[in-house]
């Protein structure tokens, strides 16, 4: 039998994630050090193991409800309001899902119809095209500028709104890029949103990660708040991304229409991380802000440095990303990092794996140690000097 | 510069150079510089240590905690005393505490018989110290947020996601 032909078309027609494509080229690469990871260095807090590991000695070994431990969403409840002032119920307004990818898949599938389109950019994650065109959406994609700090303006969003779309999907603080939407830049998106009647997708996981700007949420925009579905999890700020746990924040009926789709899919998120997410809520708000400001001198730490080796490389506000652009170098994204990587054995990722309009640029994860930092960029020196010597 | 972001980054790396220093807080590494002699001046940085895990070496050397009570001077209260017994050098940290105890001290010797001298000959004959409680160390587990045993430095993650 050609099982190729058994396949569905739609996933036959997805890109196989770049991410992937390279992780398979770095891994054959022996003593690397790597700056490619989307994952915090720090081990979850140990309140949070203990409280699991205590969950799984009582014997809560069971499902739970659909929507996730009430006791959970009731924490998540007090944490939106504590550390964002956003108002959402336990009982109506919250998901607990298997991290943020199932949030985004649920959500997707809850709110299109084919033919729909759904408004997203380039540079972004990975997940987001191929999660729209599973839910047989058309992605209508706005290209990001560096000259922007990688924002969205109202220009680009209004360019991209026709009649058919449905939702734009955003995600700021910004993996790869490390850019953020501050409160004065969604002002300006909010009169469109509200005109053309849209929803928006907020993938807010990296919300606790900003550093200059104070980090603003969509949905506090009370005028379009009900057309806001929030996107957030355990995985960047509590060091959990092992853990597989996410929640969704929206009004009542698209609640209840994700929540249709997660209980026949996944019935409940894994038990033991809901436990584990409640002690996390409750105590660990000083370790997440310890871990920010970590990743805040991290940060200043590697721009620093990529600017002083000649790759241009804006400030990001958020997120644990840098973006340099490599333009400079003459290369190609993806044969700087291949090259690179088998040269100096440093791992980076490269800019196009987020979309075409990553060419020219690299993404560099600052989840390390300073001292691994240094190490890296010290490599990546004397990989530009080879490169020089070459020309 | 928030001052306690070197602080932070020093108390974890006292090697950081001062230009890596400079990098992670955007500021000239003068600033950096002129910043850690002042609060070297103000007795805020009181020093720059190693963690050394001594029992994996071949220097003998015995650790021991001593609880003490003292009954407290008029006018001084327990400063003065205190002041007798840090003078030692075999007195390497002191702490005054609330409860039933007055004083901790932690002290280094070659030997438990070195250390019982001095505890015998030493600190229980100040006239204000009316009794000693001597515990000695077998084991170090963490110290100053370092672990010390069985802790691997390995990164488990996979290296790109």
């Amino acid at each position: 039998m050609k099982y190729e032909d058994y396949l569905s078309t739609t996933v036959k027609e997805i890109k196989p994630s770049g991410i992937r494509k390279f992780f398979d080229l770095a891994n054959t690469v022996e003593g690397v050090i790597s700056l490619g990871v989307g994952e915090p260095d720090f081990d979850t807090p140990w309140a949070i193991r203990e409280a699991a590991i205590y969950s799984i000695q009582q014997g809560k070994t069971f499902y739970t409800a659909n929507q996730g431990l009430l006791e959970l969403r009731k924490e998540i409840s007090a944490y939106a309001k504590r550390r964002f002032n956003l108002d959402y119920d336990p009982q109506k307004n919250i998901i607990v899902t298997v991290g943020g990818s199932e949030a985004i898949d649920i959500c997707l599938r809850a709110i299109i119809n084919p033919g729909d389109e759904v408004i997203t950019m380039s540079p972004g994650y990975v997940a987001y095209e191929p999660g729209i065109r599973l839910a047989k959406a058309t992605p209508v994609i706005i290209e990001l500028k560096e000259e922007n700090t990688f924002k969205l303006t109202k220009e680009a969003l209004e360019k991209a709104i026709t009649n058919k779309t449905k939702a734009v999907l955003l995600n700021y603080p910004n993996n790869p890029t490390g850019g953020v939407m501050t409160y004065e830049d969604y002002k300006e998106l909010i009169p469109l949103i509200k005109k053309h009647n849209l929803l928006v997708i907020s993938d807010e996981i990296y919300a606790e990660l900003t550093y200059d700007t104070k980090f603003c949420s969509l949905a506090s925009f009370e005028e379009i708040k009900d057309q806001v579905i929030i996107i957030n999890g355990f995985s960047k700020a509590f060091a959990m991304t092992g853990w597989r746990l996410g929640y969704t924040l929206a009004n009542e009926v698209i609640t209840q229409a994700m929540n249709k789709i997660h209980q026949y899919v996944i019935m409940s998120a894994p038990t033991a991380a809901q436990y584990g997410a409640i002690e996390g809520l409750r105590s660990c708000d000083h370790r997440v802000d310890e871990m920010r400001d970590a990743y805040f001198l991290r940060r200043n730490y590697i721009v620093n440095g990529f600017n002083n080796l000649g790759l241009t490389t804006f400030l990001p506000q958020g997120a644990f990303y840098v973006f340099p652009c490599i333009r400079s170098t003459g290369l190609t994204s993806e044969e700087f990092c291949s090259e690179l990587v088998t040269q100096q054995k440093v791992a980076c990722v490269p800019g196009t794996a987020f979309g075409e309009a990553g060419e020219g640029f690299i993404r560099v994860s600052y989840a390390y140690s300073i001292e691994e930092i240094k190490e890296a960029l010290e490599r990546i020196k004397i990989f530009l000097q080879d490169l020089h010597h070459k020309k | 510069m928030k001052q306690k972001h070197l602080l932070t980054l020093l108390e974890r790396n006292a090697r950081l150079s001062v230009t890596d220093l400079a990098a992670a807080l955007n500021e000239s590494e003068d600033n950096i510089l002129e910043t850690m002699n002042e609060l070297q001046k103000e007795k805020i940085i009181c020093g720059y240590h190693t963690l050394i895990n001594w029992d994996k070496t071949s220097t003998e050397r015995v650790m021991a905690f001593i609880e003490l009570n003292i009954s407290p001077e008029r006018e001084y209260g327990y400063d003065r005393i205190a002041k007798a017994i840090y003078q030692f050098e075999e007195v390497d940290t002191m702490y005054l505490l609330s409860g039933s105890k007055d004083f901790i001290i932690f002290i280094n010797g070659k030997t438990m018989q070195e250390i019982a001298k001095f505890v015998g000959s030493k600190l229980a004959c100040i006239n204000e110290v009316t009794g000693t409680a001597t515990s000695f160390v077998l084991k170090t587990y963490k110290v100053d947020g370092v672990i010390y045993e069985d802790h691997k430095d390995e990164d488990e993650r996979l290296i790109i996601t």
